[in-house]
């Protein structure tokens, strides 16, 4: 195929000659490739969304110490927030022919070809923190995830509770468009403050996941609505949120104090905001999504038994009594 | 009979290659693995889309433009195609024609901008990336799945190669089209006026070639390929999303950059572009087998392919204005204005209605 297209596009001599210079490298590279390396632990290829959060540069964290400790090969890419870059890596994986994929899908839809290849070339996926949309739920063995609802829930009560009857403005900061999670985050805290008919969200805007866009988010709201009027901050992420803690310092307001914040997902900054007295609460995302999936993939493979299809981790929501401990016990790990 | 061969149309490209058995080589020493078909096959419909976009990007390149919207057409088309064929119901092929048919009027609609306004195609097209991406926005913010019988036939219709690879059709689409947009350059009438309007637009005007129309019809042309790219991505992942193909309007310009195109137009090839394009994905590939690195490294080796190859362009290109041998590419002037083939020359021609690129 490829010796085709080169010579019609050369079409001359001289191409003709570097041609077989080049087949030549290539076999002779082929000859020397053939010991493809020592087979003694499992290889696994990861694909990452990217590094967009210090939550995902925690998880990617874990997922490399947890290989090391289990003796696994890890093969790690990093799509940079692209599907394409996650399809190509998917497929790169399946013709390396590595023994399991982790895949954290960057949108929803879009994987049943990619996934029943790598079905027909019987190696199982595990999709790492966020569900897919397909029909057919046999092209991946099982998805390591949190309630994405129940995170959203956990936040609205707890605000609901601080709050205590009082009369409450609320501002969202979403995450980027399209990725179920963000439905979801933003469902489970609409139904838990519809209880709380004091709670309620008169702003929401995408952040995108990071600090800076946050802050620009946070700047807008407290722009746009009346000084004082807003009671409590919700975002998707511990990341806007500090960017936003950031905006709300800089109107010279104090946040923890006159705007309550509950954020998600619990990296080592919002541990230390809540320390610092900056921050009220956030809902943890166990990082440790990667671990959690190697040791389904063993017991899988010693007793081919199929997992349940959803692997649930739990959300717990941290305050500030904790926070400075909290802390101390992560800084290392983001 | 080298000398003759090796001009500054063939050196640009005979490097490409080089580089392209190079890289191949050295992955191949490393993962025997990557010699199989089965690479060679995921290669191809990996970056289908991404040689589609890049086989638009050159037309309007050797035109002496840029377009910097087709990243957001093509997602604009595959969030149409979904609420087309799931929310409309309408049969695929009825979709696609009509997001061709789309492409090819905005693309237009960039032309007669360019043109009329006298704008450059720099500031033109980004408005139109805007465009494109905000419209896209606004029919929906989710990924939509598209789920009819035909499409799932369709997005896994190929050909089994040896190996356990396949031949996919929209791998398929992207050969022809690099096949369709070589022939439209290097053998119609329209590919003369391409080259000659890239050459020197006050030169082309002069020998009586409608600027006009052909500035049109090559961004036409170019948001057509964004469209058919939506169409194929659509396929490849049976879904629609606003906010596919972000920034993939400059991958594209570096597979043409990469390929030997001069970005300040009249010179260049298809031919080149898919090699570009090929040598992207081939690094994306090696840097995913190898597992260690951080992928953003192939920005940084596809940077600096790109900084070597405007350097070799830039040394061939002096090097044969100094010798004589003019850089022309079919339908343009040969010998008799060597200076011709100069930014420098063009630049001081008033009234140019192709403006070089940034």
């Amino acid at each position: 195929m490829k010796t085709l297209l080169t010579s019609r596009m050369l079409g001359n001599r001289s191409g003709k000659r570097l041609l077989g210079m080049g087949t030549a490298v290539l076999l002779g590279a082929l000859a020397a490739g053939c010991d493809s390396g020592d087979k003694k632990g499992l290889t696994v290829g990861f694909s990452q969304i990217g590094s967009e959060s210090g939550w995902r540069a925690a998880e990617t964290k874990l997922a490399r110490q947890g290989a090391e400790a289990k003796g696994i090969t890890l093969k790690f890419s990093d799509a940079q927030q692209r599907q394409e870059n996650q399809i190509k890596a998917v497929r790169s994986f399946i013709a390396q022919g590595v023994d399991a994929i982790l895949l954290a899908p960057v949108v929803s839809s879009g994987w049943d070809e990619v996934l029943g290849e790598a079905k027909a070339a019987n190696i199982p996926v595990i999709l790492l923190d966020r569900q897919i949309d397909t029909p057919n739920v046999d092209l991946y063995l099982t998805a390591v995830t949190s309630d994405t609802i129940e995170e959203g829930r956990v936040a609205g009560r707890w605000l609901a509770g601080k709050v205590q009857g009082r009369d409450c403005r609320i501002v969202e900061i979403q995450g980027t468009v399209g990725a179920s999670l963000v439905a979801n985050r933003k469902k489970g805290f609409e139904e838990a403050i519809a209880t709380a008919p004091n709670l309620h969200l008169v702003r929401t805007q995408s952040g995108e996941f990071t600090r800076a866009k946050g802050k620009e988010v946070m700047e807008g709201f407290l722009k746009a609505e009346a000084p004082g009027s807003i009671c409590a901050v919700y975002s998707h992420n511990d990341d806007m949120m500090i960017g936003a803690i950031q905006a709300i310092k800089e109107a010279g307001l104090k946040p923890g104090t006159d705007i309550l914040t509950v954020s998600i997902d619990g990296v080592p900054d919002i541990f230390k905001a809540m320390a610092d007295g900056d921050a009220n609460a956030t809902v943890e995302l166990a990082p440790d999504m990667a671990p959690r999936a190697y040791d389904i993939l063993l017991a899988y493979r010693k007793d081919h038994a199929p997992p349940p299809k959803w692997v649930q981790t739990p959300s717990k929501l941290y305050e500030p009594d904790t926070a400075a401990a909290e802390y101390a016990r992560r800084k290392d790990l983001y | 009979m080298m000398g003759r061969l090796l001009n500054t149309r063939t050196l640009p490209l005979l490097a490409t290659v080089v580089v392209f058995v190079l890289i191949y080589a050295v992955c191949a020493a490393q993962y025997p693995a990557m010699l199989g078909l089965r690479v060679l096959g995921n290669l191809l419909t990996d970056n289908a889309f991404l040689g589609i976009l890049a086989v638009g990007m050159t037309v309007v390149v050797v035109a002496g433009g840029i377009d910097l919207s087709v990243g957001a057409v093509m997602g604009l088309t595959t969030v149409a195609l979904a609420r087309l064929i799931e929310g409309a119901g309408l049969p695929p092929l009825a979709a696609f024609a009509l997001v061709l048919a789309g492409g090819a009027l905005f693309g237009a609609g960039i032309g007669a901008a360019i043109h009329v306004l006298k704008a450059p195609a720099f500031i033109v097209t980004l408005t139109a990336m805007f465009l494109a991406r905000g419209c896209a926005l606004l029919i929906s913010t989710d990924s939509i799945p598209i789920h009819t019988a035909g499409y799932d036939a369709l997005a896994g219709a190929g050909l089994a190669l040896p190996g356990g690879g396949r031949l996919t059709l929209v791998a398929g689409i992207m050969l022809l089209t690099f096949i369709g947009g070589g022939i439209l350059l290097h053998g119609t009438r329209f590919g003369a006026r391409v080259f000659a309007l890239g050459g020197n637009a006050h030169f082309a005007q002069l020998m009586g070639i409608n600027t006009r129309s052909t500035t049109i019809l090559v961004h036409a042309f170019c948001s057509l390929m964004a469209a058919l790219a939506g169409i194929v991505f659509s396929l490849y992942t049976r879904s629609g999303y606003a906010l596919t193909g972000t920034g993939v309007e400059l991958d594209a310009i570096a597979a043409v950059v990469i390929g030997g195109t001069l970005l300040t137009g009249g010179v260049g090839g298809v031919a080149g572009s898919f090699i570009g394009v090929l040598i992207q994905g081939l690094i994306l590939t090696w840097i995913t087998f190898d597992g260690t690195l951080s992928s953003w490294w192939t920005k940084i080796a596809i940077g600096a392919l790109l900084f070597v190859f405007i350097a070799v362009q830039r040394l061939i290109l002096l090097a044969s204005t100094r010798y004589g041998r003019s850089g022309a590419g079919p339908g343009a002037p040969t010998t008799p204005h060597p200076a011709a083939s100069t930014p420098v020359a063009r630049s001081s021609a008033p009234g140019a209605a192709a403006p070089s690129a940034p």
